[in-house]
């Protein structure tokens, strides 16, 4: 999978958040085999230094990091993350959030599509968090974003995918853009559906950092977007509405007919 | 063995305290140093919150911090026979309800409680909560009343106690242990801060029996009642070493948190806003390490009062008959 001008070869990508500790984290990071984390900027960073600790064990993971500006509610106040995340993580990519409403955690896409537009002016790759909207998606790409990341339903709500067609008609319309479905997945299934779908990767902290048992969790998402994307690779079969043996049954002796597949 | 022989204990928090004590009792000659003063508004003991809560503690918690929460308590009995041990009362908001299905699967040691019971164990949360999770075998203690409290029974076993003096571990000779918390971070380079930031508020329209946590989906938020009306409501977990004060956010948030506890709590006065920084190492489970006559004790996290005894007890049966408890002890 291509993430601008870098190559990744695991297709899931995990949050730090929610863990009940740094050791729990690392396990489950190790076993998801994710490459890339996220990481929130606003609260931890704290004028810079505060948060030195918790990012000397994120480093110690040895994956790529992916900060964040979840949280942020205004441009001014995600480009602002973005820069000092630029200055302390040393990259110029963001994952960028523009939190609309409270409640359901929904992107602001109009400021979304305005901040994405300045920061890359400004040299940032953006990796920006949006919804599964067609247009949105279009002014996104048009402001420069060769990532982007709709949802598949509001961020740790575990509900999977909720517009499928939506999310389908995005991948048709921009096949050359890297789509990463971001928020909502709860289980492995919703990630292997994404893949399916064609999404080149999935982005995901809840659904395992919440687990009972995270570090298992981890692994079952990896296999899960292994499990996806082999299968959308490999051509899936048309759905139909009936039964199609797979063993003609003209011709079979009447007594293996109910075994016939 | 000597039956003056001499220790040192440095830091005068919780873990510190509890240590110099049960060493006291072992029958050894006890110097305890801390560097502020007898307030130790400075110490994280005391802004800790206080509770008792090993089975609720277990969501999330290694196995360690459980096992020795539960000696703790016995701990505390014995020495403070008047520690409440009113339990734990669990409740949630309906939109939290996936969370507390969670937290019930990950705790054990808890009934489950309807509105009735609720309404019985809390008269002031009737109707106001229709679900929740009770842990009758827990307790909680006020931290700026049981230290001192120690602190007497460790002079009255002979027992000195020495603020104001910033000493250095290592340069003392005999048996040391550390017990100095964040401020011997050069010393274990895997220690980190967590900060949690507290609010202390007072009202005489609400009475609380025991500490009631409110189902968070990101920290482990509670309420818990002190004397004179008083409610300490804690407690956030961020990942910064700043601890510089409360953000406005978090001061919302907890307060928020008491409010929709019970609407009292809006008409109630800001006593004092609190921060200050956990000492833990990257598994949250505390550590005694052992460096020939040198005893660091460590890493206690958010579990100072609930880990304190326990750990001064290992710590004392290993300096007095060479005793070792392999789980929490390691050797350099």
């Amino acid at each position: 999978m291509k993430l601008y001008d870098q190559e990744v070869a695991s297709r899931l990508l995990v949050g730090t958040a929610l863990y009940s500790s740094p050791a729990v984290m690392k396990a489950a990071i190790e076993a998801s085999g994710a490459e890339i984390v996220t990481v929130s900027l606003r609260r931890e960073a704290a004028g810079g230094a505060a948060g030195d600790a918790f990012w000397r064990i994120i480093r110690a993971l040895g994956v790529k990091v992916l900060p964040n500006t979840a949280g942020c509610r205004t441009v001014e106040d995600a480009v602002r993350t973005a820069e000092l995340a630029r200055e302390l993580f040393d990259t110029p990519w963001i994952k960028l959030e523009v939190i609309g409403d409270d409640e359901t955690l929904q992107p602001d896409v109009v400021g979304l599509v305005e901040a994405a537009a300045r920061l890359t002016r400004d040299g940032f790759e953006v990796f920006p968090y949006c919804t599964e909207d067609l247009s949105v998606v279009g002014r996104l790409v048009e402001a420069g974003c060769r990532v982007v990341m709709p949802w598949a339903s509001p961020i740790g709500s575990g509900q999977g995918i909720v517009n499928r067609a939506g999310l389908r008609t995005l991948r048709a319309r921009f096949p050359d853009v890297t789509l990463i479905v971001d928020a909502g997945l709860g289980a492995p299934s919703h990630a292997a559906d994404a893949m399916e779908l064609g999404y080149d990767g999935v982005l995901l902290n809840t659904a395992i950092a919440r687990a009972d048992d995270p570090v298992p969790m981890a692994r079952a998402f990896a296999l899960a977007v292994e499990a996806g994307r082999l299968a959308h690779e490999s051509g899936l079969m048309g759905a139909r509405d009936f039964a199609s043996p797979s063993t003609p049954v003209v011709g079979t002796p009447f007594w293996h007919v109910g075994a016939a597949e | 063995m000597a039956d003056a022989f001499p220790v040192s204990v440095v830091g005068a928090g919780i873990a510190g305290t509890w240590t110099a004590l049960l060493l006291a009792e072992a029958g050894l000659s006890v110097d305890l140093y801390e560097r502020g003063d007898d307030t130790l508004a400075r110490a994280t003991s005391h802004w800790a919150g206080g509770m008792l809560a090993p089975d609720c503690e277990s969501d999330g918690a290694e196995p360690a911090v459980i096992r020795l929460g539960q000696r703790s308590i016995t701990l505390w009995r014995e020495h403070l026979a008047e520690t409440p041990m009113a339990g734990s009362l669990v409740v949630s908001h309906p939109r939290d309800r996936a969370d507390l299905a969670r937290f019930t699967r990950q705790t054990s040691g808890h009934e489950s409680v309807d509105a009735a019971r609720i309404a019985e164990l809390e008269p002031v949360l009737a109707g106001r909560f229709a679900s929740g999770l009770f842990f009758p075998d827990e307790g909680h203690v006020e931290p700026r009343i049981v230290l001192p409290a120690l602190r007497r029974q460790l002079q009255a076993r002979g027992g000195r106690i020495h603020f104001g003096q910033d000493v250095e571990p290592a340069t003392l000779g005999g048996t040391v242990v550390d017990c100095r918390g964040l401020g011997a971070r050069a010393a274990l380079p895997e220690l980190r801060g967590v900060k949690g930031e507290t609010v202390l508020v007072e009202t005489r329209e609400i009475a609380l029996h025991r500490p009631v946590r409110l189902i968070h989906p990101r920290w482990p938020l509670y309420v818990i009642p002190r004397a004179e009306g008083r409610f300490l409501i804690g407690a956030t977990s961020i990942e910064s070493e700043d601890a510089s004060g409360v953000s406005v956010r978090s001061a919302l948030e907890l307060m928020t948190a008491a409010y929709t506890l019970h609407p009292g709590f809006g008409e109630a006065r800001i006593v004092e806003i609190g921060t200050a920084l956990r000492p833990s190492f990257p598994d949250h489970a505390p550590r005694i390490e052992v460096d020939g006559a040198r005893i660091s004790v460590n890493g206690l996290y958010r579990h100072g009062f609930l880990l304190a005894p326990a750990l001064a007890e290992i710590v004392t049966d290993y300096v007095v008959s060479g005793r070792r408890d392999n789980e929490v002890m390691r050797w350099s």
